[in-house]
């Protein structure tokens, strides 16, 4: 049923990495994805793969929901790689019409589809082991800072977390409104582009229509709820660093150093 | 002429070991000009049932067969299906979007390849059995009430002129008297003009008044198929799956039970309940 | 005597429609003056057709509409002054007609302490409350469910206990049960009655089913924005006339008991309940 579908991808399992705050972990993400671009090395590399692999097998996710997101990416990974094979001048090794391959341009290519698949890899590490809500939470919490500069961080969060809770029940409508139209003979898959944009015409109307109406209850019902900004306003259960969460920064920091000491002596 | 389902069921997720039946080996016949009602609490199975009676719903199993055609073979036409058997689902709002009423009721012709003209002169039609004021035709359906816009709305599907009408829920949320109203459209439509109807609904009232014929579904399954008078007859039963029966059966049954009435007493409305009681109160 | 808790006097409520260029084309009175007194820990039931300025009428009890005219006192605060505006909605809570646009958080208990969290309550006070209202409505065993998975009655019950959570004196309720199948309708009625007599919560409820209201405190008919007939149910129920006259349709029982009266039967007038008419016929034979 449609109504079953997990957002985001959070896979529920008990590990040290489900635990850990999502502050922690949104900062392992950014740390990780730069240190990708500080070593550039064979070695930063293979050390950084390493220490992926060591988190995923803490985390307890299976390898294969860690490698989904992968697939999404195949295109983009095979064009880069093509680009940089061909276009990277250096010593030619093969040439043939008017296309050459160079030493340089498979190596660059290759740690460049390298380093792609640890950064995706590495923020599904996030993804898979905390849930939305915690996500926002955290990233609520993290860029508080911002407010200073008049972002308004709690609302776009807020925003975040009624998106999540929203989505699914759109989609169930979605499949509502077509089920409908299709009643009245409606056609969503046949006919060309400007046909199938036009056809969704009738779908795309009533959708709308609901979604203002169901903001528009939403915001009252917020209101009648005594909803009034971030301001003064507690949490059941704010976050909170624990002794593993220092440890992580510790790991972290640790990490990072490597990798730069490593990029410098190679 | 009718609609038969063989043996149909519909499994969600059917890779899954233990297989999860929204409907589980239903069989059953609906002839053109019947009056046929569906109830069943949330859940019990009736919106997947009526979705596979146009085809908007394969069956996993079972076969779905229109004046004895299977609808799923290769070659029906199931625009064709749907022309034929309409289903008016129970939100208005999932299906109006044009700017006016009339434009929105000839969606549904225009997609069957009607001209302009044609088109419109089916959506007046419909609009008049579903006796929307001619003065708002050219209202934008956003602006009517939930009572107009289900009116509306069944235009919308009768504009296709259906031999089959199925209507999920057609009365919920509206007050009595809008309730009343549009259950008497469908039942003129129905002894007027011959079109079937198959009424799902919560109200065991309106059930009782205007359906000939009931199936009770539980689970997945058709556990009563009758007319509503024995069905009510089974009362506890009903009771026993989130149903019940009219108020007024109950007041009959209690007055059985105490020897006021004739224990075979079986009455569904407010004017038999009457009749019987006087007949004992004069005798 | 109970205290007084509203104290509505000559409320009225005008709708006003403007074009793009801020000209006034149309204004509609939903409510046109309507006085009315409810007691603490009573149970009112609002009745009317689609229309009759029910529903506009219970959103002036927590300020979420402002009076045209007339004044609406909430324990001793007027609604209309913005300083009392946290406070009594704090106080009067609503629950509305659509259960899924009125749950704002993707998990139980979340949306449950969502009021507490937005009163800036302690963390500790808000997990003790939050346990307290989802027991309270029997749901306690879905704290940690998507609201996604439940039904309709229980996503109205996870409603109710939000606003539990925020210790309200009042619930409003706008058509709670309208969207609902009878056993959804059955949960959320019997854990209202409940807490009205548990908790000695006030309740306001507006709907315009008829059978909902055999067993509440008091009745009151609106009407194209008036009050037009407020009473006891039983009192109520017995202007039948009356009552079809502004397009309401009784409960089986009660349209049998009044259909045999005029036939001349003679049983007492204001029978509500089966049980009730089946004894008042079998004193006749």
């Amino acid at each position: 049923m449609i109504r079953d579908i997990t957002l985001g991808q959070y896979y529920d399992a008990d590990s040290i990495i489900h635990r850990l705050d999502p502050r922690v972990k949104l900062a392992f993400t950014l740390i990780y994805i730069a240190s990708l671009y500080v070593g550039k090395s064979v070695y930063c590399y293979l050390f950084a793969a390493a220490f992926l692999c060591g988190l995923i097998a803490l985390s307890r996710v299976p390898v294969h929901f860690m490698l989904r997101g992968l697939k999404s990416i195949v295109v983009i990974l095979v064009i880069s790689a093509l680009f940089n094979i061909f276009v990277i001048d250096g010593q030619v090794l093969v040439r043939f019409w008017i296309f050459r391959i160079t030493l340089e341009g498979l190596k660059t290519a290759g740690l460049m589809v390298v380093r792609l698949i640890l950064l995706i890899v590495g923020s599904s590490v996030m993804t898979l082991t905390t849930t939305p809500n915690d996500l926002t939470d955290g990233l609520e919490r993290s860029l508080g800072f911002l407010k200073v500069i008049h972002v308004p961080i709690h609302e776009i969060s807020m925003m975040m977390s009624i998106a999540l809770r929203f989505i699914p029940i759109l989609v169930e409508e979605v499949n509502k409104i077509m089920k409908a139209q299709m009643a009245r003979g409606a056609d969503f898959d046949g006919g060309g582009l400007i046909k199938k944009a036009k056809a969704m015409v009738p779908m795309l109307i009533p959708l709308f229509v609901s979604s203002f109406r169901r903001a528009a209850d939403l915001a009252l019902a917020m209101e009648a709820r005594c909803y009034h900004g971030g301001e003064g306003r507690t949490k059941m259960y704010p976050l909170k660093y624990k002794k593993e969460d220092f440890l992580a920064y510790l790991v972290l920091f640790v990490y990072l150093g490597c990798m730069i000491a490593l990029g410098r002596l190679t | 002429m009718s609609i038969a389902l063989e043996h149909v069921s519909y499994i969600y997720d059917p890779d899954q070991k233990v297989k999860k039946y929204a409907v589980r080996d239903v069989s059953l016949e609906i002839k053109k000009g019947e009056f046929v009602s569906i109830i069943g609490h949330t859940g019990s199975g009736k919106s997947t049932l009526i979705q596979f009676m146009n085809g908007l719903l394969k069956p996993t199993e079972g076969r779905v067969l229109f004046e004895g055609q299977d609808v799923f073979e290769k070659g029906f036409s199931l625009k064709g299906l749907r022309q034929k058997v309409g289903i008016s689902f129970q939100y208005p709002d999932n299906q109006l979007f044009e700017s006016t009423i009339l434009k929105d009721v000839m969606f549904g012709p225009k997609n069957l390849g009607q001209s302009r003209e044609e088109a419109e002169t089916n959506a007046r039609a419909a609009l008049k059995v579903m006796a929307v004021p001619e003065a708002s035709y050219d209202k934008s359906p956003f602006e009517l009430s939930g009572g107009q816009k289900r009116r509306v709305a069944i235009a919308g599907i009768l504009a296709m002129n259906p031999d089959y009408l199925i209507l999920d829920e057609p009365t919920a949320g509206l007050d009595p008297e809008g309730r009343d109203e549009i259950l008497e459209l469908i039942r003129t439509l129905n002894w007027s003009q011959g079109i079937a109807v198959i009424l799902v609904s919560h109200s065991m009232e309106d059930v009782a008044e205007y359906a000939k014929r009931i199936l009770v579904m539980n689970d997945g399954q058709i556990i009563m198929d009758d007319t509503p008078r024995e069905i009510f007859k089974a009362y506890r039963d009903l009771e026993t799956i989130g149903l019940s029966a009219p108020q007024v059966t109950y007041i009959a049954h209690a007055l059985a039970e105490k020897g006021f009435l004739p224990y075979d007493t079986n009455v569904m409305t407010v004017e038999e309940a009457k009749k019987e009681i006087l007949k004992v109160l004069k005798k | 005597m109970n205290k007084l808790l509203i104290r509505i006097r000559d409320l009225v409520h005008e709708y006003r429609e403007y074009d793009e260029n801020d000209v006034l084309v149309r204004t509609s009175r939903a409510l046109d003056g309507v006085t009315l007194d409810v007691t603490e820990g009573s149970f009112v039931a609002v009745l009317g057709h689609n229309g009759s300025g029910k529903s506009t009428f219970a959103k002036h009890i927590n300020a979420l509409l402002m009076p045209t005219e007339g004044t609406v006192i909430f324990s001793g605060r007027d609604t209309a002054e913005i300083e009392n505006l946290w406070e009594l909605r704090k106080e009067a809570g609503m629950i509305f007609q659509n259960p899924d646009n009125q749950i704002i958080s993707n998990v139980v208990e979340e949306d449950v302490a969502f009021g507490p969290e937005n009163l800036g309550i302690p963390s500790e006070e808000i997990i003790a409350r939050v346990a307290f209202a989802l027991e309270r409505v029997g749901m306690e065993a879905y704290r940690l469910s998507s609201p996604n998975k439940l039904s309709g009655g229980q996503k109205q019950r996870i409603g109710i206990a939000g606003l539990l959570a925020m210790k309200p004196r009042c619930i409003l309720m706008d058509e709670p049960t309208a969207m609902l199948d009878p056993v959804g309708r059955r949960e959320v009625l019997r854990t209202v009655h409940e807490l009205n007599r548990d908790e000695h919560i006030t309740v306001v409820m507006i709907t315009h089913y008829l059978e909902e209201v055999t067993d509440v405190d008091r009745v009151v008919v609106m009407d194209q924005g008036k009050i037009v007939m407020d009473g006891t149910p039983r009192e109520i129920f017995s202007r039948i006339d009356e009552l079809s006259a502004h397009h309401m349709r009784v409960p089986q029982v009660v349209e049998l008991a009044y259909e045999l009266r005029k036939e001349g039967v003679p049983i007492p007038e204001g029978i509500l309940t089966v049980d009730e008419l089946v004894e008042a016929l079998c004193r006749l034979r």
